[in-house]
């Protein structure tokens, strides 16, 4: 039961052995000949206040990816409401910017933490856990009564595509705990001044784009030309919207011609058109601070984003630039999916190890986390919604945030998300590349969905790349 | 006598068994090990990968990005220790014996070895760095600015695809040839005064000087710079990995063989793909190492 690591007869005798330095390397650079059994430890006696039997003086692990929302929240939020139940349970709380290279080897030596953020650019590959049955079984958790109220249970307090994303081999094993919303951002003062109108149709979008070049003002449009997917994400955006849901279903199944359908080359078409004409000058060369950043300067009027972009700017910010965001406007007249139509996915994924000491735990932490108190605190001080339903009721929140949650409620059963670029790494990374080749006209629409179709065929055709269905 | 012998064996063998089996667990078991992983699926988080033979060679055949990366590094190892020899060659030279009088500096010589080696004292991840604000595509940018206040478009440094490569290439150049300015001035040092004096008696001028005499007592050490420069062609990572967009990018168009091996093990998370490419790799590498001291097998000028 107590927290020092188990070394057995045999690890001890390899250590004590000639070369000792031999033991300690094939640990290190090959996986580990067999991982300490560690969940064998029986769990306390489960109660309704007690739902998963955490022992109430066995320590938990946390790790937080610090990237754009920091680690306060968790320091300042979590844990000391998860304290309030267990006293004596000890946190080692520690944050990160690069999950993998502190973690995997963890992994692969069989001592993995309770509770991981897997989240940012070096975040641990899900399906690679999942396949190693690193993953805990979350269903528990879902079954589980939620913090707040013993007769609801935490499933329906949350949004329903967090459990159907974070289902791996058939477990709920992933926790999206904050609810990603994408569209086109811009400053409400500006638009205001200006006499600018929201574009509804993508006509309209681009008289907007014209009128925005011909004021001399600043820039229509920009994205994060270093990292291209912040534009393929508006694109799939606009073919599901044109096509309907499946075009994105067909696209994660990995379905032939997925990607060179009718509706991916209006999309394509539509934006290659842009990058022609309406993009600010140097985008291709500029990372998402700098082009947020010129937006914040009035140098530029939109650009594509998430949720997350009002925490990320705040410090340059103007403090009367007032964040907005719409949808991706109408496209043909007879789009398949209404106005309004939005990508949110849940992210900022939590996970908790099978195979830690406590996963028990892990899960009350993620509980926790679930509950009214601890998401609405976390929306306020990171300023984004999490996937707990209404927590943001009643509080103060910013102008981007109310921006994104109207637009949330507008959009109703009307939301798409896509899972490929998490599932085939290689992938995502032709996509990146071809993205950015047809923004800046080295590819034209057509050849640029060959491109990525060629890819994800060579995908399809690899035996060693696990497959995902959704 | 006999035993005499044997215990002479023993006592040289207790003292090389310490360094031999050091070598062994540090520099030949990771490659063993390496050459066992690419002969399984392991994906990093496993206790127990499969093992599938010669499957993960078979697939880099058929992986362009790979080939890619290959042919960028076959390029690196061309151009990289030609244009920094060349360069490296040229300020030596004016350094040592390319002064005015002939057998000194040029003015300020001092200050400009100083400056030439600055680049070498950063730190790799530094100067990608550095090199991103440089090459900035819009105002901000060194080059870029003056270019637009100019009137002229700005160039994609790193982000067009066809310039990439030589902005990294550039780059690369810039840092080493500080280090094989101070090689070639060590040369020419022990190089003995009184035969540029008699060059100069018989009324060589600056070119016969270099082509004739400079050059040709430096070939060792030029053949050392080669074989060093063309290693650090084929191992090239932390400048790609850092400077260039996507991770050697833009469209994959600056990826060299060990930034592909990264992305195989740290961000597909197919560690035994990625020891199948990184045995590759060593294959190249000992190949250039036996082809090189092959070539440069040649007669030494006696001085």
């Amino acid at each position: 039961m107590s927290n020092t690591p188990h070394i057995s007869r045999r690890e001890l005798l390899r250590g004590a052995a000639l070369v000792p330095v031999a033991g300690a390397l094939a640990a290190c650079a090959t996986p580990a000949s067999q991982p300490t059994a560690t969940t064998s430890s029986a769990p306390a006696a489960t109660s309704a206040a007690n739902p998963f039997g955490v022992a109430a003086d066995k320590p938990l692990e946390v790790w937080i990816f610090d990237g754009g929302f920091g680690q306060d929240y968790a320091k300042n939020i979590h844990q000391p409401l998860f304290k309030t139940k267990y006293p004596n349970v000890e946190i080692k709380h520690n944050a990160t910017k690069e999950i993998t290279k502190v973690l995997q080897p963890r992994f692969a030596g069989g001592n993995p933490p309770e509770v991981i953020d897997n989240s940012g650019a070096n975040f641990i590959d899900f399906g690679a856990l999942s396949q190693d049955g690193q993953l805990q079984d979350l269903t528990p958790l879902l079954d589980a009564p939620s913090w707040d109220d013993p007769n609801t249970k935490v499933r329906d307090t949350i949004d329903p595509s967090v459990i159907e994303i974070g289902t791996y081999a058939g477990k709920f094993s992933v926790l999206g705990y904050v609810n990603y919303i994408h569209g086109i951002w811009y400053s409400q003062k500006v638009f205001r001044d200006n006499g600018w109108e929201i574009p509804k149709t993508w006509d309209e979008f681009i008289a907007l784009c014209e009128t925005i070049k011909k004021s001399g003002k600043m820039a229509p449009f920009t994205y994060a030309g270093k990292f291209p997917q912040y534009l393929y994400e508006p694109l799939l955006t606009m073919a599901a919207k044109i096509g309907g849901n499946e075009v994105l279903v067909n696209i994660d199944n990995l379905e032939d011609g997925a990607w060179t359908t009718e509706a991916m080359k209006s999309a394509a078409t539509a934006w290659a058109e842009v990058g022609a004409k309406y993009l600010m000058e140097g985008t291709t060369g500029l990372d998402h601070v700098q082009t947020q950043t010129a937006q914040n300067k009035y140098k530029v009027a939109m650009l594509p984003s998430g949720s997350w972009l009002e925490n990320e700017q705040k410090t340059t910010t103007p403090p009367d630039f007032e964040y907005g965001m719409f949808p991706i406007p109408d496209v043909t007249g007879s789009d398949k999916m209404p106005y309004g139509t939005l990508h949110t996915q849940p992210g900022e994924n939590f996970i908790v190890s099978a195979k830690s000491p406590h996963p028990q735990a892990g899960m009350e932490y993620l509980r926790g986390m679930l509950s009214k108190k601890a998401a609405g605190d976390f929306s306020e001080l990171v300023r984004t919604l999490t996937v707990v339903k209404g927590a943001t009721e009643g509080r103060e929140i910013s102008p981007g945030v109310t921006s994104a949650s109207k637009a949330v409620t507008d959009a109703g059963a009307n939301t798409v998300y896509y899972r490929w670029f998490n599932w085939y790494g290689p992938l995502k990374d032709e996509a990146i590349a071809a993205t950015g080749q047809l923004m800046s006209g080295g590819l034209t629409p057509d050849k640029y969905l060959e491109r990525i179709q060629k890819k994800a065929d060579e995908i399809k055709n690899d035996s060693s790349i696990k497959k995902y269905k959704r | 006598m006999i035993f005499n012998r044997y215990r002479r064996g023993l006592f040289i063998t207790s003292f090389l068994a310490a360094p031999v089996i050091l070598y062994l667990v540090y520099v030949i078991s990771p490659y063993i090990q390496a050459f066992y992983i690419a002969m399984t699926d392991w994906r990093g988080v496993t206790a127990t990968p499969r093992f599938i033979g010669l499957d993960n060679f078979e697939r880099l055949l058929g992986d362009g990005t790979f080939w890619k990366a290959v042919s960028h590094n076959g390029a690196l190892l061309l151009l990289l220790p030609l244009i920094t020899i060349v360069i490296a060659l040229f300020f030596a030279f004016l350094l040592n014996v390319g002064g005015p009088q002939g057998l000194t500096g040029i003015r300020g010589s001092k200050f400009y070895r100083v400056v030439f080696f600055f680049p070498q004292v950063l730190a790799v991840a530094v100067v990608a760095v550095l090199f991103q604000q440089v090459f900035r595509p819009d105002g901000s940018g060194m080059l870029n600015g003056p270019l637009m206040a100019l009137g002229i478009r700005p160039i994609g440094f790193l982000s067009d695809p066809d310039v990439a490569f030589w902005s990294v290439l550039g780059v690369m150049v810039w840092q080493a040839v500080g280090f094989y300015v101070v090689l070639f001035s060590a040369g020419l040092a022990s190089i003995p005064r009184d035969m540029f004096e008699a060059a100069q008696i018989d009324g060589a001028g600056r070119l016969s000087l270099f082509f004739r005499i400079t050059l040709p007592l430096l070939w060792d050490t030029v053949q050392v710079a080669w074989v060093y420069l063309g290693i650090l062609a084929l191992d090239v990572f932390a400048i790609v990995w850092v400077m260039t967009d996507q991770h050697g990018g833009p469209d994959f168009s600056t990826t060299v063989m060990a930034a592909e091996i990264y992305r195989n093990a740290f961000q597909y998370f197919r560690f035994g793909y990625a020891s199948a490419l990184g045995v590759v790799m060593f294959l190249f590498t000992v190949g250039f190492a036996i082809l090189s001291l092959r070539l440069s097998r040649r007669e030494r000028i006696e001085y």
